[in-house]
């Protein structure tokens, strides 16, 4: 098969759901007659009509909880955030309702909200958040963050699928920038489960989405100085992989976090506590940090190369780490 | 008198019909008197709700459901629960946080839900956020063919958030199945409705969306009885979401510890002489539905009840610390099977039957209520008494319900049953 965008790979997923599952709708602003603010449910209307995917009202604690109420009957809906950043507007039906559900009163609402993510592409402050910590830090859900097409859809697949209200974040840098060919038919990735997406022995680089791409990218360079850097794709940061990220620095005894979330509050940070709990005696460094600055996503492209790691700050990050 | 007013309003209650609401109001105040006294022994965990004096709109609006409809409860509103079939030991138990509450402790008040049987969605604090559920459970049991209604309450308070206008914002645009009862009971905590809307009727809240909406005596039980089952039937038959604005008034504090010192003494005599259950007993005693030895019989089987449901809660033990990390997440099918009821046949859902041409309109939209379209125009401002409403003598105007606050320092109560805002139906 031809190599699909990453853009591609999620409305396949979407469609093969919904061609599969009737329980399956997509709900969101823009979704049906325009096919989505990138394209991404493209030609779904016209596929599977008006009663499974919805245009709504500029809305989105509606879309939230009307999603909600789909899935206590049994369907499986797909919100979509127009833009991820406004997923601020429904915080409250999202953290208070959606995710309390099944562990108060034993509902759970098997339903995935996705949209655009990140920045890189000169959005600006309301239009390149990463706020996928905002969502960790509630019990509740799982959190989605995938780097590949070939991952998207199958995370996206195996989140349609899932029993819990699922945030799917989808980096809109690696939209239309990356291909990949992927296998034709059906295959799921399942959440919880990261990927060694480089081997390597001195240092540990754990990251996901776009940054997974910039580490990699750093990695090879490292190479070249001699350092081998361990590449570890986080995929989903709910369910975090711990057993992975722990026998990887177990081996490299070394462990460098990179994240394009701001630093404070990262999931950087919750590393360094799992790290410094479960794996302490096997760390020859402190686990470093390469992230955002702790600031709004500012809109000049000089100010947002300043605001975003690259890799040459993950470079310099990691030959400092592996002298240690 | 209201009394008779309601018997005007009513013709076509069956004697059973008269007296199971007047049951459900009865077991919905002996249930929360019995909470207080147990609150008053300090074996209530959390706080008390009162719906004292707004038992009428619980249980004459959820009595106008069916089975297979679905509500989700507010705090005060503990008799819709009873009539959709909750016992009461979930309800103390829920309040005194036993592990054999339907939330297992986690969770207390009305706080709790059942989507398998009895079709309840459990409410959260924050107020408005159920509008959009049940707008989606309106929205999804279309989908899956099931001609079911939703309805959820809200009060005047809540009415101002944000979320209201989202979720019946949506609901309208989406004709979506659903009944919403706003509880105007005069005051936020402490803050009375004049102060919080600029806004005679609540019920006007409804033209923003081009909705259908009532104004009805909330402490009328057979009116709201009436006219929650006239919106039923209208918002199954596809007329969109409906607004029912209930006149009536709290007459206990926010919650146990506030003493309401902020209600004028006029106000809160002129509603305490307008008790639902008394005003009730009064119809139905003149209407030889009730006489002493039937009343007798209730009280009899209500004391037993409780009494039974009581011990229950009080004997039930407290939730094992361990059970506080578990269930956040379903892990599977074994945790949840997750199956819809379909009531239509799928293979129209899925391609190629599914499929539309790429002609960028909605049937039916844009031609709905409140729209200048041919489908169901409606003259907001027009204000006409229900079909079965109060004879000739009897007919209301909305200004004789439009300020409760200010009718209450009249001594005279208003006639009003149940004024219908809007056109009739198509």
């Amino acid at each position: 098969m031809a190599p699909i965008t990453f853009l591609e790979a999620i409305r396949q997923a979407m469609f093969e759901e919904m061609a599969a599952d009737p329980r399956v709708v997509l709900i969101g602003e823009d979704v049906g007659v325009y096919g989505g603010a990138f394209k991404t449910s493209e030609g779904l209307l016209e596929k599977f009509g008006w009663e499974r995917v919805i245009d709504t009202p500029i809305s989105e604690s509606a879309i939230i909880g009307a999603a909600c109420g789909m899935s206590y009957l049994g369907l499986r809906p797909i919100a979509e955030m127009q833009f991820i950043d406004f997923i601020a507007c429904c915080f409250n039906q999202l953290t208070n309702f959606v995710a309390k559900g099944h562990y108060l009163w034993n509902a759970p609402a098997p339903m995935v909200v996705r949209g655009p993510a990140g920045g890189g592409v000169h959005g600006g402050p309301f239009h390149s958040l990463s706020p996928e910590m905002y969502f960790l830090h509630t019990p509740g859900f799982k959190i989605v963050y995938p780097s590949t097409p070939y991952d998207a859809k199958g995370l996206l697949k195996a989140s349609i699928r899932d029993n819990n209200p699922v945030l799917f974040f989808e980096h809109k840098f690696l939209y239309r920038r990356i291909k990949e060919e992927i296998p034709a038919g059906d295959y799921t990735v399942p959440l919880g489960k990261a990927i060694v997406r480089r081997e390597g022995q001195h240092v540990t680089i754990l990251s996901y989405a776009a940054m997974m791409h910039t580490s990699l990218e750093a990695a090879e360079a490292l190479s070249k100085e001699g350092i081998e850097a361990e590449v570890i794709d986080l995929r989903t940061l709910m369910p975090l992989d711990e057993e992975t990220i722990l026998n990887s620095v177990r081996k490299t005894n070394k462990c460098l976090v990179v994240h394009e979330d701001t630093k404070t509050g990262g999931i950087a940070g919750e590393i360094a506590a799992i790290l410094s709990e479960k794996a302490f005696h096997d760390l020859d460094g402190p686990l470093v940090r390469v992230t955002s600055l702790d600031t709004p996503v500012p809109y000049a492209p000089t100010l947002e190369e300043a605001f975003l790691p690259n890799a040459q700050k993950v470079f310099a990050a990691a030959k400092s780490l592996a002298r240690f | 008198m209201p009394a008779s007013d309601s018997r005007v309003n009513s013709p076509k209650l069956s004697r059973q019909q008269y007296l199971d609401l007047y049951y459900y109001m009865r077991l919905n105040r002996e249930v929360e008197e019995t909470m207080t006294r147990l609150f008053r022994q300090n074996k209530i965990v959390g706080g008390l709700y009162s719906s004292l004096g707004q038992e009428a709109i619980s249980v004459g609006t959820a009595y106008a459901l069916e089975k297979r409809d679905w509500l989700a409860p507010m705090i005060r509103n503990i008799g819709a629960l009873l009539v959709k079939g909750v016992p009461p030991r979930d309800i103390f138990t829920q309040h005194m946080a036993k592990y054999t509450s339907p939330t297992k402790g986690k969770d207390g008040t009305s706080h709790f839900g059942d989507l398998e049987n009895l079709h309840i969605i459990s409410p959260i604090s924050m107020l408005g956020d159920l509008i959009p559920v049940l707008t989606g459970v309106a929205m999804a049991g279309r989908y899956l063919g099931q001609k079911i209604v939703a309805m959820t309450w809200i009060g005047d308070g809540g009415s101002s958030t944000g979320v209201f206008h989202e979720g019946l914002n949506l609901a309208a645009s989406q004709r979506a199945a659903l009944v919403l009862i706003l509880e105007n009971n005069l005051w936020a905590y402490s803050t009375p409705v004049r102060r919080q809307v600029p806004l005679e009727n609540l019920a006007d809240r409804a033209k923003a969306y081009g909705i259908t909406s009532y104004i009805v005596d909330g402490n009328d039980v057979v009116a709201v009885y009436t006219t929650a089952k006239e919106a039923v039937e209208r918002a199954r038959s596809g007329d969109g979401p409906i607004l029912i604005e209930a006149k009536t008034f709290r007459r206990r504090g926010h919650a146990q510890h506030d003493p309401a010192e902020y209600v004028p003494p006029a106000q809160r005599e002129y509603w305490e002489k307008r008790d639902p259950i008394a005003l009730y007993e009064r119809f139905l005693s003149a209407e030889k539905l009730l006489d002493a030895k039937g009343k007798k019989e209730i009280d009899e089987k209500l004391a037993a009840l409780l009494e039974k449901e009581r011990e229950f809660a009080e004997n039930s033990p407290m939730p094992p610390p361990e059970l506080a990390s578990e269930g956040v997440y379903c892990s599977g099918p074994e945790c949840h099977e997750l199956q819809p009821k379909w009531e239509r046949p799928i293979d129209e859902l899925l391609p190629p039957k599914s499929c539309v041409e790429p002609v960028w309109t909605v049937a039916g939209f844009g031609h709905g209520k409140g729209s200048s379209g041919g489908g169901a125009p409606i003259h907001f401002g027009d204000t006409q008494v229900a079909p079965n409403g109060p004879a000739e003598a009897a007919k209301p105007s909305v200004t004789a319900l439009a300020n409760p606050a200010k009718k209450s320092l009249n001594k005279k109560p208003p006639a009003a049953k149940s004024v219908r805002r809007g056109k009739a139906r198509r």
